[in-house]
């Protein structure tokens, strides 16, 4: 089976309290080092589990600029066969459908079975993989937690409210968007990085891909981001006082609030 | 602008928090426009929820079909592309259908998508000024987006509260026009999580307990609690070390990263290990005898009480709303 | 003269077969068999990978004086190590005895060289003691390991048969040799008794003599059948002893001279991926660790057949103590027999299977279990090692990127920013905020000291443990010490990424620490972190002088630069020293930081049983802090149950990570109120009188 993995490069910001920079347009990114998205992980660790079972290869794709680069060595050494990097002036600040238009080009450029994203990244918009499955008219699945090979389909599990699960039979070719916890990714090492360090990745613009450069970028995203900003959280907890009857219907309105009340 | 259209979700015959919510974001988004319930499924459950809808909606659109009857979000997608019309806005809650469906109908509509939206900060002809969240929610940011074409939006559950709109409704049939609804994704079944096993991973609100426990035999407050809030019950690292509560309950480095909505820490000290596993910026309650426990410098409300003698009384308080 | 006996030598079995043919068939056989065997027991060193043990021989010569003639180890379990002790010593003074019986078959009237004049008379004289000793040491020891059954010697279904039946055989078979040595003696002087001649000097209370009293009444013919029978049945016992020795659990008779000679001198360290591999030429290397059992050096496998299965390894070992899946011994026998069973002494070599996973031998969960505490190893009377073998394994099962989850985030977190929590570097230097009437100087902003102080991960990031820094912080100003810190250029040490397997992270976190150590100009090192202190001390080269905390107090305390006041002895403490692995097993400091507390006027302080040397590992720091395999209890909890019984009721520590996991294990225990624990320099600055 011929797999093609999209996966984006995103700060790391699970340990770090995010600052918003002076502009109020993007958070500060001096201090924050970067990884492949979590879920993306998965994926390849999947697609990899996948091939080792049916035979195939395995490609990973991201759009990004030259740092992107490096997540793809390391899903590549991951054991992912081949490695696309995506990149063009053009592409610069397009938004989630901008992005799969550019996806669809590499897609169609290749010739694959399975299409493989994470179900989200750092903008938490689950968007892209269901996006780029009704551009190419393939069946798409999203939060797909298990996944058996069959012959010209697929069996597929998808995570659904209450710890259920979803079976569903998908056609190939088809795009699915993996949940965490599908699997158990391997480890890279340094020394995995290293050994794929001199692999060649080929880097394609609009033009290699036939992507129409007006369609993808700033000036076609529909959805613009304005500003960020840090909702008011107040320096440690603010200590509820009074009898305990005061005290508990204090604390049952927060809680009413914050939907912790069903 | 065009017309505005809430996707219902429903299962037995009953619609879904997100029905009544989704009404209510829709008056931010449109003020004064009509909105829309589309109901899909088939037989006498849909006819029930139809019916529930009419009491809230201005108008319930019904599209009824054998191959609706579990929400397939492929096969629905195509039932509302042929019956929506061009350039309305379609509301769906983010959920894991909402996510299914709502990238793939925006595409198929040619309309943008706006995600998990938190927040309408108003509409500006006919931009929307929208409040959403990244990097797991430590930060917001406002987008905005032209939907004088239509948009599909998909609206996180539980921050529109239902606001007890009423509107007198009717139910119109929309069957006919769903046409082809074949699909190259098929449903099989929903396989049941299994009983007992809670995944405390998934949880929206979540009962966590610790050391101050006390004794095995006090947990039982702590599950009365839980259900009288509607959430599960996760523990610190001692409390399995004790094997009072299973290892998949553990919230923290060494056991599971939970990311739920609102985090009572019951008796919890707050160890750096365990708040390692707490992500997604949850609303943290922290009860405490110890002023100094570490769980007051991260939560956001914070009281210093006894939980074995709080802990009752608030459960109490609650069964009593 | 007539012989008073006809010897083995011109015996004529039913008077005309010379058993003389006997006399030299049976060495021939047995040892031309020994050779076979031990041929085919050499081929999987022979297969293994190299390293390196002719260095240093003055040390390695006395380690076989201490611990291998003076059986310097056997003593720490008394029972077993006297018994041991009078088995091994007799069968050193019996081989002579042995050979020369040997001989004595083909050529009657052979001695020994050397045994021919006064020597000879002593030696004969002690040899029979020794015989009648090792009689009696085989006799109890059967019955101990037979009947009594200690708990060290049972296992757990899992691994296998027992080695029960195996350790009675042979001692059996000792006894066998001791009894027909004996007899044949005996039978000889018997005979020169009743034919009044001068007879053989027969110590008394020996086997021996008490065979020849007994015998006395004998009729010639018996005593001339009994000595030929007896010789026999010695030579055969003999060599079949021989061959049986490399069968088994026995082989340690012949190899472990050869391990204690060959064995680790230095503590701390963990040998490299591969010897002669230079740590710049890694890349190059196909493979990492040990995947399979020829990936194991030649040493390795010498360890494996040397393992006695006495299993006090295991009886010392806290994972095995936690019923963790690991215990230290099967590590050896299973490793011993796979070597058995894939190079067969008839057949073909067997085809290598991974050894970990699915149809291996070893489980992960076996292999993270450890914690590098080092007890195993401290213990083993015979030089086996187990933290180089588990450091090779974990080093292939990360370069298979075989890791648990648990573990992931924290390794790409210091392959990130130089710490497990994945901590922004700027804020490494935090925990001096708070900090009143003691400067701190940063490195990062250019300034200038003769001491650095090396902090670490867990002290710097962990608000619990930067309390440890702070205090570590003021007793070096009051002492009047002139130091600073790295700062944000300062990374995790490295001490547990490398006994994780990940040795090319560990290699970047000590360069660029080398580095940033060297650039700072500082003419030594001061560290509170026992981890750290052996990472810089017997992982990083070229670094200035390092040494931990305790052994500041101590010398600043001497010299008067440091003053303490007493303590409140209304508060009724008794204070007990938990020694940190890192510090006291791995680097033999055990002194000073007794001395420091010590050095506090009014302290009482009390001694738990296991402590120095025995002390029983906390469960682990760096890593270990992120991954917890299955355990019935925690090792910690144990660990404040020992202090309570030894009258203690606060624990001081000299390392975080043992003080992270003793304040965890005070509240699982439920003994809050009733024991506390407070790191060794928090219990010297409260105590500051400068």
């Amino acid at each position: 089976m011929e797999i093609l993995v999209c996966v984006k490069r995103v700060p790391d910001t699970s340990e770090n309290e995010i600052v918003i920079n002076s502009g109020g347009n993007d958070i500060e990114r001096d201090d924050l080092v970067y990884s492949v998205n979590e879920w993306d992980n998965y994926a390849v660790e999947e697609a990899i589990q996948i091939v080792d079972k049916v035979g195939g290869s395995v490609t990973v794709v991201t759009v990004g600029d030259d740092e992107s680069e490096e997540v793809l060595r390391r899903e590549m050494a991951m054991g992912a066969n081949n490695g696309i990097l995506l990149t063009d002036d053009a592409f610069e600040g397009s938004d989630g459908k901008g992005i799969a238009t550019i996806l669809k080009g590499a897609v169609e450029k290749g010739n694959y079975d399975l299409i493989l994203t994470g179900a989200q990244a750092d903008a938490g918009a689950a968007q892209v993989g269901g996006m780029l499955a009704a551009m190419l008219d393939y069946p798409y699945a999203s939060l797909v937690n298990l996944i058996e090979a069959g012959d010209g389909k697929l069996m597929i599990g998808r995570e659904i409210e209450g710890g259920n699960q979803e079976m569903n039979e998908i056609e190939l070719p088809c795009v699915l968007s993996i949940q965490t916890g599908i699997n158990e990714p391997r480890y890279v090492g340094i020394r995995g990085i290293r050994k794929v360090a001199s692999v060649e990745i080929p880097e394609l613009g609009a033009a290699d891909i036939g992507v129409d450069a007006s369609a993808v970028g700033e000036a076609a995203a529909k959805v613009k981001r304005v500003d960020y900003f840090v909702p008011d959280t107040g320096e440690g907890a603010e200590m509820l006082t009074g009898s305990t009857e005061e005290i508990i219907d204090k604390l049952i309105e927060y809680l009413k609030a914050k939907g912790g009340l069903k | 602008m065009g017309e505005v259209f809430a996707y219902i979700k429903h299962a037995q015959g009953v619609a879904d928090d997100s029905a009544l919510e989704l009404i209510v974001a829709a008056k931010k988004i449109a003020p004064g426009a009509p909105v829309t319930a589309v109901v899909t499924g088939t037989g006498a459950d849909l006819d029930k929820v139809c019916t529930a809808m009419a009491a809230v909606y201005n108008a319930v659109w019904k599209i009824d079909n054998a191959a609706l009857a579990y929400p397939n979000a492929e096969v629905v997608r195509k039932a509302l592309v042929n019956v929506v019309p061009a350039g309305s806005i379609v509301l769906l809650p983010h959920d894991t259908f909402g996510m299914d469906l709502g990238p793939g109908l925006s595409i198929k509509m040619n309309v943008p998508f706006v995600a998990d939206i938190v927040g309408v900060d108003g509409v500006d002809g006919g931009t929307l000024k929208a409040v959403r969240q990244e990097f797991s929610g430590q930060v917001s940011t406002h987008v905005s987006c032209d939907i004088s074409g239509g948009a599909v939006m998909n609206i996180r559950g539980g921050v529109f509260q239902a606001d007890g709109s009423a509107a007198g409704g009717a139910v119109v049939d929309k069957s006919g026009e769903a046409g082809d609804l074949s699909a190259k994704r098929k449903f099989i079944e929903v396989v049941a999580a299994e009983a007992g096993d809670v995944d405390i991973t998934k949880s929206e609100v979540l009962v966590s307990v610790g050391r101050g426990i006390e004794d095995q035999e006090n947990l039982e407050i702590v599950f009365e609690l839980a259900k009288a809030m509607g959430a599960d019950v996760s523990c610190s690292r001692p409390i399995v070390d004790a094997k009072w509560l299973e290892k998949s309950r553990q919230v923290g480095t060494s056991g599971q990263t939970v990311k739920p909505k609102v985090y009572m820490a019951m008796g919890i000290s707050g160890s750096f290990q365990h708040m390692g596993g707490l992500k997604g910026n949850p609303f943290i309650v922290a009860v405490n005898k110890n002023t100094k426990a570490p769980i007051f410098q991260v939560a956001d409300v914070g009281i210093e009480a006894n939980i074995l003698e709080f802990i009752p009384e608030l459960t109490e308080k609650i069964q009593e709303l | 003269m007539e012989p008073v006996l006809i010897s083995p030598a011109s015996f004529k079995l039913f008077g005309f077969i010379p058993t003389v043919l006997f006399s030299v068939l049976i060495p021939i056989v047995g040892v031309g068999l020994f050779t076979y065997i031990m041929a085919k027991r050499i081929a999987p060193l022979v297969k293994a990978n190299p390293d390196f043990r002719f260095d240093r021989p003055k040390e390695r010569v006395l380690n076989v004086l201490k611990i291998w003639l003076a059986q310097y180890r056997h003593p720490r379990y008394m029972m077993a190590g006297v018994l041991h002790i009078i088995i091994f010593f007799g069968f050193l003074i019996l081989s002579v005895r042995s050979s020369e019986l040997v001989i004595k078959g083909i050529s009657a009237d052979f001695i020994m060289p050397g045994l021919g004049g006064t020597l000879g008379d002593i030696y004969y004289f002690f040899k029979d003691y020794a015989a009648t000793a090792v009689f009696f040491a085989v006799i109890i020891a059967a019955i101990r390991r037979g009947i009594f059954r200690p708990d060290r010697y049972i296992y757990p279904k899992s691994y296998g048969h027992d080695h029960t039946n195996e350790a009675v055989f042979v001692c059996l078979v000792i006894a066998t040799l001791m009894v027909s040595e004996s007899l044949f003696e005996a039978c000889l002087v018997a005979a020169e008794v009743q034919k009044g001649l001068h007879a053989t000097f027969l110590a008394p209370g020996t086997l021996a003599w008490l065979f020849k009293n007994i015998l006395l009444d004998a009729t010639p013919e018996k005593l001339q059948s009994l000595h030929i029978l007896s010789y026999y049945v010695h030579d055969l016992t003999f060599f079949f002893f021989l061959c049986f020795l490399p069968m088994g659990k026995h082989f340690h008779v012949i190899t472990s001279l050869f391990n204690v000679f060959f064995m680790r001198l230095d503590r701390g360290n963990v040998r490299p991926v591969r010897y002669g591999v230079s740590d710049e030429e890694l890349d190059n290397l196909e493979s990492f660790g040990v995947k399979k059992f020829s990936d194991f050096t030649w040493k390795d496998v010498l360890d494996f057949y040397t393992c006695a299965d006495c299993g006090r390894c295991s009886d010392q070992c806290p994972a095995n103590r936690v019923k963790r899946p690991l215990s230290p011994r099967f590590i050896s026998i299973k490793g011993r027999d796979y070597a058995f069973s894939h190079f067969p002494l008839m057949g073909e070599f067997v085809a290598q299977e991974p050894l970990i996973g699915e149809g291996g031998i070893y489980s992960e969960d076996e292999i993270w279990s450890c914690t590098t505490c080092g007890a195993c190893e401290q213990e083993c009377p015979i030089g086996i090692e187990y933290i180089n073998k588990i450091v090779d394994l974990r080093r292939g099962m990360v370069d298979s990127g075989n890791v648990p989850q648990s573990l992931q985030k924290p390794l790409s977190s210091l392959e990130k920013r130089g710490n497990p929590y994945g901590k922004m570097e700027k804020k490494r230097s935090e925990w001096t905020k708070g900090l009143e009437d003691c400067e701190v100087k940063l490195f990062e902003n250019g300034d200038t000291a003769d001491t650095l102080y090396f902090v670490d991960s867990v002290t710097s990031f962990d608000e619990r443990m930067q309390n440890v820094a702070r205090a570590t912080a003021k007793i070096m100003c009051a002492a009047g010490i002139d130091f600073g810190i790295l700062g944000k250029d300062e990374k995790d040490s490295g001490n547990e990424v490398k006994r994780f397997g990940e040795e090319m992270l560990f290699q970047n976190l000590k360069r660029e620490n080398s580095e940033a150590i060297l650039e700072s100009g500082v003419k030594n090192i001061v560290t509170a972190d026992p981890h750290a202190y052996n990472a810089l001390k017997n992982e990083y080269t070229g670094m200035p002088p390092v040494n931990h905390i305790s052994q500041i107090i101590t010398k600043s305390v001497s010299e008067g630069r440091l003053k303490l006041k007493p303590v409140n002895e209304e508060d009724g403490k008794i204070y007990t020293y938990h020694d940190p692995c890192y510090l006291g097993r791995h680097n033999g400091i055990y002194e000073e930081p007794r001395a420091a507390i010590d050095a506090i006027p009014g302290i009482r302080r009390v001694e738990m049983m296991k402590s120095r040397d025995r002390s029983f590992c906390c469960s682990g720091g760096g890593l270990m802090l992120f991954y917890e395999p299955e355990e019935e209890e925690r090792m910690g909890a144990l660990r404040v149950k020992m202090a309570q019984k030894a009258g203690a009721n606060v624990i001081v520590t000299a390392c975080p990570f043992c003080l992270v996991n003793m304040e965890d294990a005070i509240k699982v225990a439920g003994m809050e109120g009733k024991m506390e624990a407070i790191d060794l320099g928090e219990l010297v600055a409260a105590h500051i009188d400068n």
